[in-house]
Parts: C-alpha cells; structure tokens; sequence
C-alpha cells in the first residue's frame, strides 16, 4: 500500500471519528466562537476591534488548534491505537499526512467560521479583491499549523503531562504564522491602509513555512512515535 | 500449509537474545523456537521478561544482542518489516472507541490493502458481524471489544498473534469464546504466542509452555 492511499485512510478515519464524536461541531467550534466573543468584550470599542480583528481571527484560530491536535491524539491514545498502528507496521510518512490533512480540513472549517464571527461581531469588511489573497492565506497557513501540530502533537503523545507540553511546544512554533498570516489578511481586508499586494511577500512565507514543516514533519514523525 | 511437526523453518527464533530497557536488561539471553499453527504459552511472574519478549517479537525493541529472527526477517536489520506481519494484543485494543465495529475492521484491513471479502470473513469468523458492526465499539462489552481487536488481526492478515494477558477483563463466557477463536485461528494457519498468569485455563488452551524466569526462557 503507497503512503498516499494510507494517509487518505488515515485521514478519513479521523474525519469520521470526529463526526460520529461530534466533538468537533459540539465542543470546538464553540470554544473558538466563545473565545471571539470574549475578545469582544475584552476590546470594546469598534475602531480597535477592527484594527486588530485579523489578529484576533488567526489567535483564536491557534488556541483551537491545541485542543484540535489534542483531541486527534487523544483518539489515538484512548486504546492504544497509535501503538497498534507501529505494531502494524503502517508508514509513519502516511500517519503524519492523513492526521495533517484531516486537521487541516478542521481547521478550514474553522477558520471560515471565526471570520464570519468577525464580520458579524466586530463588523469586518471583506473587499472582494481581497478575497484571492485571503483565500491563499488560509490554505497556506492551515497547511503550516496542520503540519506543526501534528508534528507536536506526536512528540507530546508520548510523554506524560502531554496536554500541558503541547501548548509549550506548539505556541513558539506557529509564531511565524500568527504574524504572516494576520499581515496578509490585514492587507486582504484592507485594514489600517493596507492594500493587498502587501500581503503576497506574507503568503511567501507562509509556503515556506508550509512546506519545511511538511517535509520536515513527515521526515521526522517516525522516529518521534516509534521511540 | 504444512504441519508445526514437518515446517522446517520455525515462525520465531531467538538465540541467547538481549532486549534491554533503560539500562536494565529485561530480556538477558532467551532462547527459544515456535513453530507454524502453536499456541505456545509464556509463564512467569511479573517483571520476568513476558512483555519484553512479545515486544521484541513484534519488532518494537531493537535486539541488544544475540540473534532474533520472525518469520525470516533477522530483527537486527528488518525491526519494520516484520511488523505488519504480526499482531500484539496488550492490555489495550488498539480500536477507535468512537467508531463502529465494522469501521475499525475496514480500517486495518485496508491498511494491508484487504479486500471487502476478507473484511467480511474477518468480522464473520470472530462473530462481529451483523447488528453488533453497526454498533460503536465504546458501547461493546470487554468480550466485544477483544473478539473486535482480534477480526482487525485476522483482516490484517497477521501470521503471528502476540496475545498479552487475553483473558483479562473477560467474564466465563468471552473467555471461552476466545479461547474457541484463538484455536480456530491457530488451526487456519496462525501462530500464537501468549503471555499469561491464568495458568489452568492458557495452559489447556496451549500447545506448549514455556517459563519465562530472569529474563530468559526455560523449557519446563
């Protein structure tokens, strides 16, 4: 079996435990939009939530990260699964790809939800001209905080105190991402005089980002769960 | 398939193997042979090695020293390509808890690539099939969750069962009906190493025991 037909096997199956579970409909796509709500009331002045909503959007987009890469190795520790799957020999290339891929369909999910939050909460235009340049961004960055977290979050599971590691490991890591992504949706959404070609040198980082966790993570992931 | 008396070429073959964890030796120097279709049973108390040398069998230790060979593939060298090959039942299942009976088959099956008919048999011959593979596996007795563990062994075509503890958690019933898979499985081919404290009952279940004592394998 090639690793990509066991990477989609991957993916699918965690896809479809998270939607017989409904944890994901149920528990995470609240906590981002009661996390939104907070900063609301936390910045309660229209010029400021606008100023800093893209920020706002990609900051409660990484803490639904954590608990998205908590829960996909929760799933894999519940029952030894994760062990079952070294025991049986499945390429860790593919572990890593499908958990990556199925975190990623999530977090597009997610993040499509915390905009809409922020056009409706805090009043958020969205140019269409800036559409392309948002719609890149996400895809780069969800690929960067897809790899990231699963890369850690297969560190993390290893360890005990793992829930508490993660966030340690995690946080640092995506920096690079908060910051390119929230300026590259700033220039989309026009935010503060920003025009949209100042977001394209943004979105080059973020592919480069994209892809050194990518090939990194994949490279690295097996070692990190078989030992 | 030939008989465990006339295969000439034996499923496991340690030769004064070394597994060590941490700095601690667990497995120091075990010798030991299982041949096609036995169900050798692993006796001994806590801490003697049992668990180190289902895992080492399974290719998850690296050999420290000595020889480790399963089913051909000499562990020094070939740790991962071996593994897809066996299958170790711990204490744990292995099983997505969240989905049904059915998914978790289809799902380590078609790692090894198996076909729809084998996922079938699989589920049919460990009596998972019909109502119970719609059910989610969260909702199954202990039973249900083991004889569900062990279809994803048959789906994924393991040739060698290392079983760690089976019976445990399982009332007289599932323990019977276990114990019936677990010769059916041996009889259709399979080679099964079990670790276990319950003597009489693994014992009557067994083809051979041996005893594991300090690390090392004693014919008794």
């Amino acid at each position: 079996m090639g690793v990509t037909r066991i990477a989609w096997l991957v993916a699918r199956k965690d896809l479809r435990v998270e939607w017989a579970s409904k944890v994901f409909t149920n528990q995470v796509l609240p906590f981002a939009a009661v996390t939104m709500v907070i900063f609301a009331f936390a910045l309660d002045a229209d010029v400021v939530l606008e100023r800093v909503a893209p920020g706002l959007v990609w900051l409660a987009t990484l803490f639904s990260l954590l608990v998205l890469v908590q829960r996909s190795f929760a799933i894999e520790n519940e029952d030894g699964a994760l062990d079952a799957t070294r025991v049986a020999g499945v390429d860790p290339r593919a572990i890593f790809a499908g958990k990556a891929l199925a975190l990623a369909v999530e977090l597009v999910i997610l993040e499509a939800m915390l905009l809409l939050a922020a056009v409706v909460l805090y009043g958020q235009d969205v140019p269409i001209e800036g559409v392309p340049l948002l719609a890149v961004t996400s895809i780069t960055a969800t690929c960067g905080l897809a790899a990231v977290g699963t890369l850690y979050g297969g560190l993390a599971a290893g360890f005990t105190g793992r829930e508490t590691l993660l966030p340690l490991l995690t946080l640092p890591a995506v920096a690079p991402v908060l910051i390119g992504a929230t300026r590259a949706v700033e220039a989309a959404l026009g935010t503060a005089g920003a025009v949209v070609s100042d977001g394209w040198p943004w979105v080059g980082l973020l592919t480069v980002f994209a892809v050194a966790f990518g090939v990194g993570g994949a490279l690295a992931f097996g070692p990190l769960i078989d030992e | 398939m030939s008989s465990a008396a006339t295969d000439p070429a034996p499923v496991v073959e340690l030769d004064d193997a070394v597994a060590v964890l941490g700095s601690f030796p667990a497995l120091a120097g075990a010798t030991l042979r299982v041949q096609r279709r036995e169900i050798l049973l692993l006796q001994g108390p806590n801490g003697a090695g049992k668990t180190t040398l289902l895992r080492l069998c399974a290719g998850l230790l690296p050999v420290a020293r000595g020889r480790a060979a399963v089913l051909g593939w000499d562990l020094a060298h070939h740790r991962r390509e071996v593994r897809p090959h066996v299958g170790l039942l711990g204490h744990a299942n292995g099983l997505y808890l969240d989905l049904s009976v059915g998914d978790n088959v289809r799902f380590w099956g078609s790692t090894v690539g198996a076909s729809g008919a084998e996922i079938t048999e699989a589920m049919a011959l460990l009596a998972v099939d019909g109502r119970l593979g719609g059910l989610k596996v969260r909702s199954l007795s202990a039973g249900q969750k083991r004889r569900t563990a062990l279809a994803c062994l048959v789906a994924r075509r393991a040739q060698l069962w290392l079983l760690d503890e089976p019976h445990a958690g399982l009332d007289a019933a599932g323990r019977d009906e276990l114990d019936r898979t677990l010769r059916a499985a041996a009889a259709a081919g399979a080679t099964i190493v079990v670790a276990s404290h319950e003597l009489e009952r693994a014992g009557a279940l067994a083809t051979r025991t041996v005893e594991v004592v300090a690390g090392q394998v004693r014919e008794p």
